[in-house]
């Protein structure tokens, strides 16, 4: 199915009467019942005002289609949201509601903030079939709870988004990515904990282990990122030798996507951490790679097919997720990290009220 | 301001309450004599005053559990508080509420600078929050007015801004994990020192929801490295039109400031006149601040003064020195204080698209002269959050039910316009009435739905954000259970 307004939608969604998959674009690989509600018929910029920071735009927008009009005024999201397509093998084009749903964030999330910071408004059905609207299309809005944040990361499963209204930021006029040579990852993650908590704003923050180094990228205005990428060689000489790359863009974008896990067999975990527990983290799993961001505070690992993952982490502080894993894994251990009582039991609770018939993406987050 | 009665059953179990509450509490955390709770009988919305039956000021989350425990035994309705510096009402009682009050709860829990973030008890104060990592040049970023005073758990209760949010966000931003005690007492963690939500983001929703979903005893700030310097220049411009656009002119340029403060004609004066900042006369006059080392600040601060210089300036000053940014930022911060040395002030948050401008300073202007009340504007005018100060006279009979009707004249306006009733101070009991201007039923549903899930008594703070018509069958279901 693929309404092509909103009331149509809301129509579609009061006379169901079994489960559906909500998707977008198709491309997050998220699997569930046959029948479908797709958004992607819900398109079109609705509004942007540049010299506001903010944007509007119905729920099946291309990414590329908010990216392209954007980079005309030379404005961006700033959070930068991975493409999946790479790392599981889909096709279609990603969406802004899938983008949203998903509360899908890359490497500026360290600095900048999530998707779900940059988010202001948001409208969607719910699973009675009513239209429900929440936030605005303002910056500073606390008018009411705010279910924009509940609904950013909610995988469809309290309602079908049909538009969302999105900060967004001036795109820096120029990037230099500094790595320094690190022998491991304690060392790593110590280096990116003295760029991060200096005032130069580091924009990106990873280290890859079979680069052996860690990345820092600023950004901004060109003096001020010579004179940032000057003071930060001299903090971080200490730890290995540093060195400006030349062609830095297409790492950051390789780093977003996980690009060094396309097309390597494996499952694909995401594990969300304070930043100097990662060393621990990672020493406790058996991983084929890994790849970290956020300053450490994102592992990205690579397994072999089925690996129950949790099961050799352990109890931590944090999340693991699962990204990429067969059908029989994802049912078995579940895309999500399992919630503490408490909290599952307000969670279920609010799914319960939203979709009460249990009708979007059963079983997908608990 | 209509407020619900008070349930008569609760006021006369008083004492059995009053008994069970001293069970779990030293006798000092319990307010009880009519003398001692009016100390809690408003918060700064000074208008509207009722002491509550009781007031507690637990020590630990363990109190804090044991008080909600009982009360929700009880049926008895609990206003959170933490210090009372709410401008919307939030933290009013009524007669038959017990007021919790975190103030006791004020200790730094840990600092980790690796990590950049800082866990204290949420009765700590914002700007003692910075205050225990400024040595180390560290700073939580959030700075509502109130900082001296205001508690990070009003903070969360009300997801407060500030002057500089425009590139630090607002406490939500800024906010990494609580730990949280719900009405029932049970106590639960959410989120922590890590990023993001491993499920559904209950975070999000805690911040802002106005002490009606639980009562937050610990919070995970984010804290940041101190910037290496900041400064600001001020602009003067004899058209508000014009300062609009040159607001929007800098935005698109690709420079973010860190403020962008807004003054019209008749708060510039107010300002001068108690303040001596040297502020020029004018009818728009702008402060923009920029952060960074002094080579950074010097290139943003010409390309602004450079976008400046093409609206025809009357005014443009960069400071030179601590002092001149000191004296540039004194006159701005001391608004508040100075148009109360004009008349009593009802101050508004209503937030708007900054390209509205110009044409809700017109209408704010038109409905002024209608109402016959002045009001002076002062607006973070990067994000849209404005500040109007309507002048009254509390002793005049019929003054401050007039200011209210030109206020909530205002804040329609500015849903209107595409904005919002309030952008940093909360709806509380002020605008509570309001909200079905901007919400339509199915809206308000979903949030009450949320309350129902966290506090299915709605015990928690109950006469507030909602509209008493929409939540009353809620409400009214509760006292017929008991």
């Amino acid at each position: 199915m693929k309404p092509k307004t909103e009331a149509e939608l809301a129509e579609m969604v009061s006379g169901l009467d079994e489960p559906v998959r909500i998707t977008g674009g198709g491309t997050r690989g998220v699997a569930g019942p046959d029948m479908a509600i797709q958004t992607s018929g819900l398109t079109g910029i609705t509004l942007y005002e540049p010299g506001a920071l903010t944007l509007v735009a119905k729920a099946g927008t291309t990414v590329g289609e908010i990216e392209a009009a954007l980079d005309a005024e030379g404005q961006q999201l700033a959070f930068e949201p991975m493409d999946h397509r790479g790392l599981l093998g889909t096709s279609g084009t990603p969406t802004i509601g899938g983008v949203v749903s998903a509360n899908i964030s890359g490497p500026r999330r360290v600095q900048a903030g999530a998707c779900r910071d940059f988010l202001l408004g948001v409208r969607y059905v719910d699973g009675m079939g009513q239209v429900v609207k929440n936030g605005g299309r303002v910056m500073k809005n606390v008018t009411g709870y705010d279910l924009v944040k509940l609904m950013a990361g909610s995988w469809g499963t309290l309602g079908v988004l049909t538009e969302v209204s999105l900060k967004v930021l001036p795109k820096p006029e120029v990037s230099a990515t500094l790595s320094v040579q690190v022998p491991d990852v304690t060392t790593a993650i110590a280096a990116l904990s003295a760029a991060l908590k200096s005032p130069f704003e580091v924009s990106g923050a990873a280290y890859d282990p079979d680069m052996g180094c860690a990345l820092l990228r600023l950004e901004g205005f060109a003096g001020s990122v010579t004179y940032r990428s000057d003071q930060l060689k001299s903090l971080l000489s200490g730890f290995g030798e540093v060195a400006e790359l030349d062609q830095p863009d297409t790492l950051w974008v390789d780093l977003r996507d996980s690009a060094g896990f396309h097309e390597q067999s494996g499952d694909v975990w995401r594990i969300t951490v304070k930043p100097s527990d990662a060393p621990d983290i990672v020493a406790r799993i058996r991983a084929e790679r890994t790849l970290f961001d956020w300053g450490g505070g994102l592992i990205w690992a690579l397994v072999p097919v089925g690996t129950d993952l949790r099961a050799q982490l352990g109890a931590f502080d944090g999340h693991a997720n699962i990204v990429r894993a067969g059908s029989e894994t994802l049912a078995e251990l579940g895309r999500f990290q399992p919630e503490a009582l408490g909290i599952a039991a307000l969670t279920n609770g609010i799914r319960q009220r939203f979709d009460p018939r249990g009708l979007f993406n059963p079983g997908l987050m608990g | 301001m209509e407020m619900p009665t008070p349930n008569p059953d609760v006021l006369r179990r008083k004492a059995v309450v009053l008994q069970r509450l001293l069970q779990v509490l030293p006798e000092e955390a319990v307010i009880h004599e009519p003398s001692e709770t009016r100390a809690y009988e408003c918060d700064a919305l000074t208008a509207y005053r009722c002491p509550p039956m009781l007031a507690v000021l637990p020590s630990t989350t363990q109190e804090v559990s044991d008080v909600l425990r009982i009360c929700n035994e009880e049926g008895v309705p609990v206003v959170p508080r933490g210090s009372g510096t709410s401008l919307a009402g939030g933290a009013l009682p009524t007669a038959d509420c017990v007021i919790l009050g975190v103030a006791r709860m004020n200790e730094v829990l840990e600092v980790d600078y690796d990590n950049r973030f800082i866990r204290v008890q949420s009765g700590r104060t914002n700007l003692s929050v910075t205050g225990a990592v400024e040595e180390d040049d560290f700073f939580y970023a959030p700075d509502p007015s109130s900082q001296l005073a205001c508690a990070i758990a009003g903070n969360i209760a009300m997801n407060s801004g500030g002057a500089h949010c425009l590139k630090y966000g607002v406490t939500t931003n800024n906010l990494l994990g609580v730990k949280m005690v719900l009405m029932d007492g049970s106590v639960v963690e959410i989120g922590g020192a890590h990023l993001d939500s491993g499920g559904l983001d209950l975070l999000g929703v805690v911040c802002g929801s106005e002490g009606q979903l639980g009562v937050v005893t610990e919070a995970t700030l984010r804290i940041l490295r101190k910037p290496e310097g900041a400064r600001p220049v001020l602009m003067g411009f004899d058209d508000n039109e014009v300062a609009g656009q040159c607001v929007s002119n800098i935005i698109k340029s690709g420079i973010l400031p860190v403020a962008i403060e807004f003054m019209d004609t008749l708060c510039i004066q107010a300002c001068e006149n108690f303040a001596h900042a040297g502020y020029p006369d004018c009818t728009a006059l702008l402060i923009v601040e920029v952060e960074g080392s002094e080579a950074e600040m010097d290139s943003q601060l010409s390309k602004i003064i450079e976008i400046a210089k093409r609206h025809n300036p009357v005014e443009l000053r960069e400071s030179q020195s601590a002092e001149e940014s000191a004296k540039i930022w004194l006159g701005r911060k001391s608004a508040f204080g100075a148009m109360g040395q004009l008349n009593d002030y009802m101050c508004l948050d209503g937030t708007i698209p900054v390209s509205s401008l110009p044409e809700v300073l017109r209408r704010i202007g038109e409905m002024s002269e209608e109402y016959g009340l002045p009001v002076g504007n002062v607006f973070h005018a990067g994000d849209g959050n404005m500040h109007p100060l309507i002048l009254f006279d509390a002793n005049k009979p019929g003054d401050l039910e007039k200011c209210e009707a030109f206020g909530a004249d205002i804040l329609k306006l500015c849903v209107d316009v595409g904005g919002c009733l309030t952008g940093e101070h909360g709806v509380g009991i002020e605008k509570r009435d309001l909200m079905s201007h901007q919400y339509a039923p199915a809206d308000l549903e979903a949030q009450m739905a949320v309350k129902d899930v966290f506090d299915p008594k709605w015990l928690l703070n109950p006469a507030k954000v909602f509209p008493l018509q929409a939540s009353e069958s809620r409400r009214i279901a509760r006292i017929a259970a008991e």
